[in-house]
């Protein structure tokens, strides 16, 4: 078995039994997808909720173009739109200052940028962590699509 | 919009040298804050991809100690000050005795206040030299700290440049007090177009 890993503003697929991870998410949100039936596992590591130009390049950094791409890439290796459930986690505010700049609110609003990009799919949301304050390193596993989150304060938890 | 990839060597030098002055002012307050001489290397300036930034501290993973501020005014910026835990709590245990328990892992609210006072001045003495230096207008936002994985603490930093780059312009200095083995990082990530607005102030050539 081996664990693919997906960077920051990446995208990621793999097949059981392999299984995929992303360590250090803070305000950017980790998107798990998977077919249960097929067997694919797809993962995307977010950090931003929409591109504002059509010609943007990496399609992997956005909430509203990582999703498509991410469903195509797993679509190529056998899973069918239709049978793929989602669970997501990330998406916390590291600092808290003062005024609430934008920039401090950006984990809620990717995470509300990949709600909307899910539901244009029509794409279950089976489990989520979500919010806070703390960091996450996140494995999706290819053999039954299990999302295993690890904290630096609160340890480890399965969804 | 600038592409800091294409930084030549007049560039990197320039940025370097701003790196050096900024962090010698903020060595010098340093020391007269804890009384001990602190040491700084030379900076590093590199370009990285998102997901090398976190490796100069020990990989997105490692847990650290986080202080970050936004520079606003003229050359928008975000600077974070990057400990390891063991070197945070001789770091503080100088500056609050037996207010802090020096031996547990978790820091205690005057360690943290402490933490957040030394990141304060290490980013106001960086900035106001800095500031001289280029005539421009900087303001710090008052400092913010998080204990975390440094990719998570990082990531706020790389929002900014996320719209319009892959790539981070990162100026690195790393810092040393001698004998007590603290050892921290001092990073500052333009904004994009700061970079540009820093070298013309500085009579560079722009990228």
């Amino acid at each position: 078995m081996n664990v693919i890993r997906v960077g920051m503003a990446d995208v990621g697929t793999a097949s059981s039994p392999d299984s995929l991870r992303t360590t250090g998410l803070g305000s950017c949100v980790g998107i798990a997808l998977y077919d249960p039936y097929a067997k694919v596992a797809g993962l995307a590591h977010i950090m931003l909720p929409t591109a504002t130009s059509a010609e943007e390049k990496n399609r992997a950094k956005y909430a509203n173009t990582a999703v498509p791409m991410l469903i195509q890439m797993m679509e190529q290796i056998g899973a069918n739109k239709r049978r793929i459930v989602a669970k997501l986690a990330g998406g916390a505010q590291m600092f808290t200052f003062a005024g609430q700049s934008d920039l401090m609110r950006i984990g809620p609003r990717n995470v509300e940028a990949v709600k909307q990009a899910l539901s244009a799919f029509t794409i279950r949301i089976t489990a989520e962590d979500t919010g806070g304050n703390c960091g996450r390193t996140i494995e999706l596993s290819g053999v039954d699509g299990s999302l295993l989150i690890r904290t630096a304060k609160q340890g480890v938890t399965t969804i | 919009m600038e592409d800091i990839r294409n930084l030549g060597e007049i560039q990197l030098s320039c940025l370097r040298e701003v790196g050096n002055i900024g962090a010698g002012h903020a060595a010098t307050s340093l020391s007269k804050l804890l009384q001990s001489e602190i040491h700084m290397n030379v900076p590093r300036v590199c370009v990285v991809g998102f997901d090398e930034i976190a490796d100069v501290v020990g990989g997105a993973e490692q847990v650290v100690i986080g202080i970050f501020l936004r520079v606003e005014g003229e050359l928008p910026s975000s600077i974070f000050f990057l400990l390891h835990q063991e070197s945070a709590k001789r770091l503080v245990s100088g500056l609050v005795g037996s207010y802090g328990s020096g031996d547990q892992e978790e820091f205690t609210e005057m360690e943290i206040s402490a933490l957040q006072e030394i990141g304060n001045i290490l980013a106001g003495s960086y900035l106001s030299s800095l500031a001289d230096f280029t005539k421009k207008d900087m303001q710090p936002t008052p400092p913010a700290i998080s204990v975390d994985m440094a990719g998570a603490i990082l990531s706020i930093g790389l929002i900014q440049l996320g719209p319009v780059s892959d790539y981070a312009l990162v100026v690195d200095t790393e810092f040393r007090q001698g004998d007590l083995e603290i050892h921290g990082h001092f990073f500052l990530l333009p904004d994009p177009g700061s970079v540009n607005l820093l070298f013309e102030s500085l009579g560079v050539a722009s990228v």
